[in-house]
């Protein structure tokens, strides 16, 4: 079996080791003589000097609140936060700055599109079509919606051992006329990368309207949101080497144009009488209070940073990395990994027998290597697979072939150690 | 090491070879846990007679601490009255949660092996889970009998 230099010489998608040397300089996390091996990026990732500076200059020299002030600093921080989206708009490819709504994240954005397109649109009566693979944050709004409105949720069912989702079931189900297909981009749990621009396709053709969850691809692989054609795509910031506190909405204009409000207050008023009020057009409709301004800018200085680290060489980077390791922990004595057999995301799922996973993540957090335990908010997902708790690791390209080995290492340990 | 700490032998053997586990024939009582953190499931079932513990049997899908605390907990409270257990649960959480030995656990060695939590805020659940399981099914889960 390969070893962690063979690797770095054999496999092509492998970034060259003096590019992730640069890479992990730039992160202060890693800095010192024996950093931690940090496996947990699906859950959050790393800041990068750029986006942690770039925060400090803006909050210490440029800031005040946006879209009131007639003052320099006003004009100025306004100008950031809408430089922010517009450069939000640059990464993800849409057509219009006006397309990008900031949020507080995923979860928020799933819940905005919920309750303000859900509510106008869904009926007593219709589908809501999800996948089995969904984070509870792409499942529980929709569950809500259901209730609230009386529509029936449908899942689209995964393949054996999670390797991929049913096609086919996707396609029979999608002839069904769900109102909305909310389905993820890459499955926090199986590393499956699902074909999101055909099932747009097939979405559309029947008449669909599409969210995708991109928590764990943007920033991870290119996502072109006019390429893909979807008509919602939702993110956060905090998975992207950006800070916590700030996510990405995407929606077509035409759609975001139609949908009401979900939250009131200052900026998303357009007038405002003793007796009612109108309110403004998209995005400024959909981002009611004072926004996350300081975040915005570290969100911009994290998709300067990704965009010159380059998406293709993250992408091959760290699914490279995922699959070094998904081959490693097979050969363990009676570990399971989750997931497609061959190709796959920068993740790998995977329980031990005898060994729960609770007790795995705190034996490598003794040997320095973080990682996931639990369900992974994919409660249902897990179960059905057997698994109600595993462990994940989830790799970025800041991570090595070497710490890949720290992580199987520590798990053959627990196994000797638990399984004697 | 935290892990030599932590899980220490007699708590191995306890998460290994779990006394009382699996379902108990007959139970008054019973209840379900579980930890959202790290997804430890655990059920208790109790046959309380004349408000004596006449038998207490758990079934776990948890972490080994977790196992273990709930091998243990049967044993220490097998035979006690209702309220004797409930105490000695109090004590238990406290002994979890601070380190602190009271008087009832003193001699119960294998028991406070698992003291060493408290220093690892997020194991404690791990070995509460069995005791609160166990003081919620003789609050709250009296089966019905048919």
């Amino acid at each position: 079996m390969l070893n962690a230099a063979a690797l770095s010489e054999k496999n092509s998608k492998l970034a060259s080791m003096a590019d992730v040397e640069r890479w992990r300089r730039e992160f202060p996390f890693l800095d010192g003589d024996n950093p931690a091996a940090y496996l947990d990026n699906g859950a959050s990732t790393q800041k990068p000097r750029a986006v942690i500076e770039r925060m400090r200059q803006f909050a210490g020299h440029e800031y005040a609140n946006v879209h009131r002030g007639i003052h320099e600093l006003s004009e100025r921080s306004t100008a950031v936060y809408e430089g922010s989206r517009e450069r939000a708009r640059k990464f993800f490819n849409a057509a219009t700055a006006e397309s990008i709504v900031f949020t507080r994240g995923t979860t928020e954005a799933v819940n905005l599109v919920a309750f303000a397109w859900g509510g106008q649109n869904v009926k007593s009566g219709d589908t809501i079509l999800l996948t089995e693979m969904e984070h509870h944050s792409n499942m529980v709004p929709w569950q809500q919606l259901a209730a609230r409105t009386g529509a029936t949720i449908k899942y689209v069912p995964v393949l054996e051992n999670g390797a991929g989702l049913d096609l086919d079931a996707a396609r029979t189900l999608l002839a069904e006329r769900p109102r909305i297909f909310a389905f993820t981009h890459i499955s926090n749990t199986m590393a499956v990368e699902n074909p999101v621009k055909d099932l747009c396709l097939l979405a559309r053709e029947n008449g669909v309207t599409t969210l995708i969850d991109a928590a764990q691809s943007a920033a991870h692989i290119p996502v072109d949101v006019q390429e893909i054609g979807c008509d919602f795509l939702a993110c956060s910031a905090h998975k992207m080497c950006g800070p916590t506190g700030i996510g990405v909405l995407y929606g077509r204009h035409e759609i975001l144009a139609q949908m009401p409000p979900w939250q009131f207050g200052g900026e998303m008023v357009d007038r405002v009488e003793f007796t009612g009020a109108k309110f403004r057009p998209p995005p400024a409709r959909f981002e009611a209070g004072t926004p996350a301004i300081i975040e915005s800018a570290g969100l911009h200085a994290a998709l300067d940073f990704v965009d010159s680290v380059g998406l293709e060489s993250i992408a091959a980077h760290s699914s490279a990395l995922a699959e070094y390791a998904a081959e490693k922990l097979r050969a363990l004595p009676g570990v399971r990994v989750f997931g497609p057999s061959g190709e796959r995301a920068h993740l790998v799922t995977f329980a031990v027998e005898g060994v729960h996973a609770h007790d795995l993540a705190f034996f490598c957090n003794d040997r320095r290597v973080a990682i996931r335990a639990g369900h992974h908010c994919a409660q249902p997902l897990m179960r059905k697979l057997g698994a109600p708790a595993s462990a994940r690791a989830s790799f970025h390209f800041y991570n090595t072939p070497a710490e890949s080995d720290r992580l199987v290492d520590a798990i053959a340990e627990a196994i000797r150690f638990f399984n004697p | 090491m935290n892990t030599d700490e932590l899980y220490q032998e007699i708590l191995l053997q306890h998460s290994r070879r779990p006394r009382n586990h699996g379902p108990l024939e007959n139970p008054t009582h019973r209840a379900d846990g579980h930890n959202a953190l790290c997804g430890d499931e655990l059920s208790v079932e109790l046959r309380i007679v004349d408000d004596q513990l006449e038998a207490v049997r758990f079934q776990a899908s948890a972490c080994a601490i977790c196992t273990a605390s709930g091998s243990l907990m049967t044993g220490a409270v097998t035979g006690l009255k209702t309220h004797e257990a409930t105490a000695l649960a109090g004590d238990f959480r406290k002994l979890a949660s601070t380190g602190e030995v009271a008087p009832a656990i003193e001699s119960l060695t294998a028991l406070r092996a698992l003291g060493a939590v408290h220093r690892f805020p997020q194991r404690v659940k791990c070995a509460t889970l069995a005791w609160e399981t166990f003081s919620a099914a003789i609050r709250e889960g009296a089966v019905a009998q048919g």
